[in-house]
């Protein structure tokens, strides 16, 4: 893909800061059309935690493709488990849930989080194991067996929890919001970006500091040599993919109160978006993910308030209008 | 016999049963409205019929071209408003239909050029994201424009004088049916649909279709030949189009009636995938058998269902999986199955038994 460089030097690889500083240009040129100061104040961090809670459940997805060559159309079933089982899990925690104190209520969140975590996780795994495993590497059929995962598992929540759209409200102080002067804040919104950068400040980390890391970015980049030199991919794939079906559950619990209700379909409506954000960054790309979903936070809300008719095609002009600039996406991952 | 096989273009069921099974079908269909009277039957088989057209557009492009697309739902949305916008804002005729079929073929094309040009030179799992998002902004946008497409609500209109149901060619009913305008619209679309099942085979079986079947199995070697994937993926895109426009322009004039939900929601684009993978990818025959089984399980199978439910109504997990309302989830697993052990579905397992024995 690259071009052949003819200088003898050996090219250092430099951090490309273009994209972000692209993420800033949009929030910056949005502020005249938007026109007063506190509405967009309001809509920038609605469009950073969309942006955010996208980016959880998205990162999984891409490394996933980026290690395996796995993409999974069903992904969209662990955001929709994790959604369901934080209704069941406020539901009972009802005391904690409507008590005005912040830390029961922030415990009340967490353990929902963490269960709908945890059921993710272990879909993912039986997923993977079932699904997934015997269509390596033929991708025909791995697009129509994840889309026939994705059905199974949206029949099988509807057995559980039914098919109406159930309400999920944030908890007692985490409703309404924050008042600095004229800008209002919603209070979830700013728990979901705390979240959100938690988990990309995590992610990052491990990616970039440990030698797990160092083996996921490798395998992304060349699976057999990895190989070649003696670790499982995949078993780190697995690994992955449970990892990042946890992290859909998480993203799911987070939508879920963002929206404030959750209905089966809601995986099959975020599934597009994801994919979105995940082509614009470059597929396989962690911090690609992270600036494609912040993109696609920021323009949704943006076009929403300026002008709500062409809001539907601000995230498909977007992604033309990337894969125009790079054809790659945002971090092409070498390689591929 | 020899014409007869002329007609299926010498592609023939290769299956005593499987072609029992066809006669058993295109039998039925031709005679719903005198053997099972009723609208219900009548409407059940009218949209069998509107489903194989569809289906075996898909499978022109899935299973005989290896192309995933979910934006197959749109050319079918698209057939379905033209007519639905061109019958409701001009005056009911045949020269409004053909205004409505002609703009709505005229746009499809267009769509299909654009999507095939830009992203049918990437790979498959790319191919399948770009349409997934192009189909839901799609979708969304027609019940945006609410003045044009009538939104959430959909458009009513009335057809041309001679297909309504209030025109009734004689007096008394002919072997227990009414003779009217309602009974001549479902003989146009067995007609059709017909002519339109034919003209698949007719494509599949040509040197053309073998190029496609060439780069559906070998991508690499057919280009090697000297064969232009993007051309043919193009056409096929293109074929595919034109074909799911006309049964969309089919089922907006069975209906009289078309809304975002009736031809455009992913709901359909699920239930096409499934009945194509079920049926059995490139055999256009799957499209047939599995649209006839998909659509009589979907209006009938239901009612089964709901009979086995009342009686094991006691156990508690037995009773909601069986509920009529779980049988995608049937379904879904049938497709699973089907996608691993028979990856020529149906048909293909037919064929098989045959040479087996």
């Amino acid at each position: 893909m690259s071009a052949p460089i003819a200088s003898d030097a050996v090219p250092k690889a430099r951090f490309d800061l273009i994209p972000l500083l692209l993420i800033a240009a949009v929030a910056l040129a949005a502020l005249p059309l938007v026109g007063s100061a506190t509405s967009w104040a309001t809509l920038t961090l609605a469009g950073l935690a969309m942006g955010l809670i996208i980016f959880v459940i998205a990162s999984g997805l891409t490394l996933v493709f980026g290690l395996m060559d796995v993409l999974n159309f069903g992904h969209g079933v662990f955001i929709a488990l994790g959604a369901f089982v934080a209704t069941t899990v406020m539901g009972a925690m009802g005391g904690f849930v409507a008590s005005p104190s912040l830390g029961a209520n922030l415990v009340a969140v967490g353990v929902a989080a963490l269960t709908g975590m945890v059921a993710a996780a272990a879909l993912g795994l039986v997923f993977e194991r079932v699904l997934v495993r015997p269509v390596y590497g033929m991708h025909l059929k791995q697009i129509l067996i994840t889309m026939g995962g994705m059905i199974i598992g949206e029949e099988l929540i509807k057995l559980v929890w039914g098919a109406q759209m159930i309400p999920l409200q944030p908890p007692e102080s985490l409703r309404g919001a924050l008042l600095l002067g004229d800008v209002a804040i919603e209070k979830f919104r700013l728990l979901a970006v705390a979240v959100g950068l938690v988990v990309f400040a995590a992610l990052l980390w491990l990616l970039n500091r440990t030698k797990l890391g160092l083996l996921i970015r490798a395998g992304v980049q060349d699976r057999e040599m990895v190989e070649s030199l003696g670790y499982r991919i995949r078993r780190l794939f697995v690994a992955v993919f449970v990892a990042g079906s946890a992290l859909a559950g998480l993203g799911g619990v987070l939508w879920g109160l963002y929206q404030q209700s959750v209905m089966p379909q809601i995986g099959a409506q975020v599934n597009t978006l994801l994919f979105i954000v995940i082509i614009i960054g470059g597929l396989g790309s962690t911090l690609g993910c992270f600036a494609g979903a912040l993109l696609v936070g920021l323009m949704a809300n943006y076009c929403g308030f300026i002008a709500p008719k062409a809001a539907l095609f601000s995230n498909i002009g977007l992604m033309v209008a990337v894969l125009l600039w790079r054809p790659q996406g945002l971090y092409p991952v070498s390689q591929r | 016999m020899n014409a007869l096989r002329a007609l299926l273009s010498h592609d023939l069921p290769r299956s005593r049963l499987l072609a029992a099974l066809l006669i058993l079908i295109v039998a039925a269909l031709a005679l719903t409205p005198f053997a099972f009277p009723g609208t219900r039957a009548l409407n059940v088989a009218a949209k069998i019929l509107v489903f194989i057209v569809l289906v075996g557009s898909y499978d022109l492009l899935l299973g005989y071209t290896g192309i995933v697309s979910f934006a197959h739902t749109m050319f079918f949305g698209i057939g379905a408003y033209g007519v639905a916008i061109a019958s409701s804002r001009l005056a009911p005729g045949f020269g409004a239909l053909a205004i409505g079929i002609g703009g709505a073929l005229a746009l499809s094309l267009l769509l299909a050029l654009v999507i095939g040009l830009f992203s049918l030179r990437v790979k498959a799992i790319f191919f399948a994201m770009i349409t997934l998002a192009v189909a839901a902004a799609f979708q969304g946008l027609a019940s945006q424009l609410s003045d044009f497409t009538g939104g959430e609500d959909g458009l009513n209109f009335r057809l041309p004088e001679l297909l309504s149901p209030s025109t009734g060619f004689t007096e008394e009913p002919f072997l227990g049916a009414s003779i009217d305008g309602r009974l001549l619209s479902y003989y146009l679309l067995f007609v059709t649909a017909a002519v339109l099942v034919l003209a698949l085979l007719r494509i599949v079986n040509s040197p053309f279709g073998r190029v496609l079947q060439a780069i559906r199995d070998n991508d690499f070697r057919a280009e090697a030949i000297g064969y232009r994937l993007v051309t043919y993926r193009t056409l096929s895109t293109l074929l595919a189009a034109v074909f799911a426009t006309l049964a969309g322009a089919l089922l907006a004039i069975w209906l009289r009636y078309n809304g975002p939900d009736t031809s455009l929601s992913f709901e359909i684009m699920l239930d096409i995938l499934l009945i194509v993978v079920i049926g059995g990818m490139g055999t256009i025959y799957g499209a047939v058998i599995g649209s006839a089984l998909f659509v009589l399980a979907q209006s009938y199978l239901q009612d089964l269902m709901r009979v086995g439910a009342a009686a094991v109504e006691g156990v508690p997990v037995l009773s909601q999986l069986i509920a009529p309302e779980r049988w995608l989830l049937w379904l879904g697993v049938l497709f699973v199955l089907a996608v691993y052990h028979f990856p020529n579905g149906l048909v293909g397992r037919l064929r098989q038994g045959r040479r087996a024995s």
